[in-house]
C-alpha cells in the first residue's frame, strides 16, 4: 500500500512536470523579478540594481496613485453590476425558459464565440456606433432627442464601462449558466407546489444556488477589469487612467522599477480581492 | 410539455436578443463599413460600395507588415495549441492522483488565471533583458501566452476528469492492459471530445493575445500587436477591413471546431462504438 502511495506521487509529479516547469519559468520567475525590480533604481535610459524604497514612497506619496486606484475601482464596480444584471439574466433564460437542449447548445455558443475573436477588433468596432458623427448620433438626432452630435459617447467613461461590459459579460453568463443547469428541477417545481411566485423561486431557490456561478463570474470580470490598461486607453481617448495604464505609462518610458512598484500593489490588491471572493466559493468543486 | 409560455419567456426572448444584437452588432457595422467607397471615412453614410481597403491590405506598403504578422500569429497559435493540449492533458492526469503539492500548483493555475496580463508581459520582459537575452514571439512571447491559454485547458481538464468514470480504466487494467496502454486506449478516447475544445481554447486566445505579448514579442510583431498600432495612425477604413477578415478567420476556425465536435459525435453514433461515453 505505502509503495502504491509513494508511486502515486512519483508519477503525479512526473505527469505535472510539463505545467510545473512552465508555471515556474513564466509565472513565478516573473512575479519575483517584478518584486524584486520594485526595489532597483532607475535612471533616464537604464535601471540599476539597489535596495530602495524610492519606488514605495514615490507611489505611496503621490496623490495621483490614490485617485487612480480610486478610479479603477470604481470602473471595476460598475462594470461588476452591470455585467452580473446582464449576465444573469441571459443565463437564467437559457437555463429555464429554453426548453430543448439543442437549443440551449446553440443559443449558449452564440454568446461565447465572440469570447474567441479578438478583443481589440470588438473595441475598434464601437468607433462608428459612438462618434461624432456616429450611428448613436445620427439616430438620436433624427428622432429629436437631441439638437447637436453628443461628445461624451465616445473617448470618455461612459465608453469605457460600455465596452467592458461589452467584453466580458460572457464571462458571467458561462459560469453561472453552468451552475444553473446543475439545479435540480425538482426543486423548483417543489417551490411552485408550495405557492412560491415566480419571482420567490427565483430569490429563494435559484439565487442561492446559482452563487457559486455568480462568485466565479464576478472573479474574472474584477480581476479583468482590475488588470486591463488597453480598453481604457483605448476607449477613453487616453483621457481616463486605472492602475494598468499607470504601469503602462512607466514602461513606456523605461523606468521599470517603479512599473514594478505599481504592478506589485496592483498584484497584492487583486490578490486579496481574490482571497476575499473565495471564501464563498470552493472553485474545485465547482469543476 | 407544450404547455403555454409565460409572459415572461417573451421579455427574457427579447432582452436575449437585445444581448445578441449587442454582441454582434458592432462587428457587423464594421463588416459593413469595410466595402466603403475609396473616399469614405471611418463612419457612415457609405461613400459607394467598394473592395478598395481589402484590396489596400495586399499592397504592402500601405498597411507594413500585416502577412507576415498573420503568418506569425498562426504558427505561434498552433505552438500554443498543441502545448497547451499535451500539458493540460497529463496535468488533468497529475491532479487525479492528488499527489503532495497539487493543492499548491492548483492555486498558481488560479493565479495565472486572474493575474493581470500586463504583469506576465512585465516581468518575462525583465528577466529576458536583464539576463541578456532577446525577446522573441516564439520564446518569450509561446511562454508568456502559456501561462493564458494553460489554466483555461487545465479548467477543462478538471471538469473532464471530475465527471469520468474510473471503471473504464479498471476494467482495462482487470483485463491486463499496461498503464500507457489504458492511457491510450481507453481514456484518451473517452476524453477526445473535450480534447477539441482545449484546442479550440489554445489556438483562439494565443491568436488574439495582445497584453502578455506587448512586451515580450521582440521586433516582430504578432497580428493583434500590428492592429494595435494601426490604431494609433491609421484613420482609413483598411483598419475595418483587416478587422472584418481576422473575425472572420477566426469564425472559421471556431466552425472547423465546431464541426469536428459534430463529426465525431455524428460517427460514433452511427458506428455504434461507446468512445466518448463514460462520463458520469
Amino acid at each position: 500500500m505505502r509503495k502504491i502511495l509513494r508511486n502515486n506521487h512519483l508519477s503525479g509529479w512526473l505527469l505535472a512536470a510539463p505545467l510545473s516547469l512552465v508555471l515556474l519559468c513564466f509565472l513565478v520567475l516573473p512575479i519575483v523579478m517584478i518584486v524584486v525590480v520594485s526595489f532597483w533604481g532607475a535612471t533616464e535610459f537604464s535601471i540599476y540594481p539597489a535596495f530602495q524604497f524610492d519606488n514605495y514612497q514615490f507611489l505611496f506619496g503621490s496623490p495621483v496613485t490614490y485617485s487612480v486606484f480610486l478610479n479603477t475601482f470604481k470602473y471595476a464596480a460598475i462594470t461588476w453590476v452591470f455585467t452580473l444584471l446582464i449576465g444573469f439574466t441571459v443565463a437564467y433564460f437559457l437555463a429555464f425558459h429554453v426548453r430543448s437542449l439543442t437549443w440551449q447548445i446553440a443559443l449558449f455558443l452564440l454568446c461565447t464565440i465572440p469570447f474567441w475573436t479578438s478583443n481589440i477588433i470588438r473595441m475598434i468596432s464601437w468607433i462608428p456606433f459612438l462618434g461624432r458623427n456616429g450611428l448613436a448620433n445620427s439616430t438620436l438626432i433624427s428622432w429629436g432627442v437631441i439638437d447637436a452630435p453628443v461628445e461624451w459617447l465616445l473617448f470618455s467613461d461612459f465608453s469605457v464601462i460600455l465596452a467592458f461590459v461589452h467584453l466580458y459579460t460572457l464571462f458571467m453568463v458561462v459560469p453561472i449558466f453552468n451552475t444553473m443547469m446543475r439545479i435540480d428541477r425538482s426543486l423548483i417545481e417543489a417551490a411552485y407546489d408550495n405557492g412560491a411566485s415566480g419571482f420567490q423561486t427565483l430569490t429563494n431557490v435559484i439565487i442561492p444556488l446559482a452563487k457559486p456561478g455568480i462568485m466565479i463570474g464576478s472573479i474574472f470580470v474584477v480581476t479583468l477589469v482590475m488588470g486591463d490598461f488597453i480598453t481604457v486607453r483605448f476607449m477613453s481617448g487616453s483621457q481616463s487612467a486605472n492602475v494598468g495604464r499607470l504601469i503602462s505609462n512607466d514602461i513606456a518610458l523605461l523606468q521599470y522599477p517603479s512599473a514594478a512598484a505599481t504592478a506589485v500593489v496592483l498584484l497584492a490588491t487583486v490578490l486579496l480581492i481574490i482571497a476575499v471572493l473565495l471564501r464563498f466559493v470552493d472553485i474545485r468543486k465547482e469543476l | 410539455m407544450s404547455a403555454k409560455r409565460p409572459r415572461s419567456f417573451y421579455i427574457l426572448a427579447g432582452f436575449f436578443a437585445l444581448f445578441l444584437l449587442f454582441l454582434y452588432g458592432p462587428t457587423l457595422t464594421i463588416a459593413i463599413l469595410s466595402f466603403q467607397g475609396p473616399e469614405g471615412g471611418l463612419t457612415f453614410p457609405m461613400r459607394g460600395v467598394s473592395t478598395h481597403w481589402f484590396a489596400d491590405l495586399f499592397r504592402q506598403q500601405a498597411v507594413g507588415d500585416i502577412w507576415g504578422s498573420f503568418s506569425r500569429s498562426l504558427v505561434l497559435g498552433l505552438m500554443v495549441m498543441v502545448t497547451t493540449i499535451v500539458v493540460s492533458v497529463m496535468g488533468g492526469l497529475a491532479f487525479r492522483k492528488r499527489f503532495a503539492g497539487s493543492t499548491v500548483i492548483f492555486y498558481l493555475v488560479i493565479t495565472s488565471l486572474v493575474i493581470p496580463s500586463i504583469l506576465v508581459s512585465l516581468g518575462v520582459g525583465l528577466i529576458f533583458s536583464q539576463s541578456g537575452l532577446n525577446v522573441h514571439w516564439s520564446t518569450s512571447g509561446y511562454g508568456a501566452q502559456l501561462t493564458w491559454t494553460l489554466p483555461f485547458g487545465l479548467l477543462i481538464m478538471f471538469a473532464v476528469f471530475n465527471r469520468f468514470d474510473p471503471s473504464y480504466e479498471e476494467a482495462a487494467r482487470d483485463l491486463g492492459a499496461s498503464a500507457w496502454q489504458t492511457i491510450r486506449h481507453v481514456v484518451l478516447p473517452i476524453i477526445a471530445p473535450s480534447l477539441i475544445g482545449v484546442a479550440l481554447f489554445g489556438f483562439t486566445l494565443s491568436y488574439d493575445e495582445f497584453a502578455r505579448t506587448l512586451l515580450t514579442s521582440g521586433s516582430y510583431n504578432t497580428l493583434p500587436l500590428e492592429i494595435y498600432g494601426m490604431t494609433t495612425n491609421v484613420t482609413t477604413p483598411v483598419i475595418f477591413a483587416l478587422g472584418t477578415l481576422t473575425t472572420i478567420f477566426s469564425f472559421l476556425v471556431i466552425a472547423v471546431f465546431l464541426l469536428a465536435v459534430w463529426v465525431q459525435s455524428r460517427r460514433r453514433a452511427q458506428s455504434g462504438s461507446d468512445a466518448g461515453q463514460g462520463m458520469l
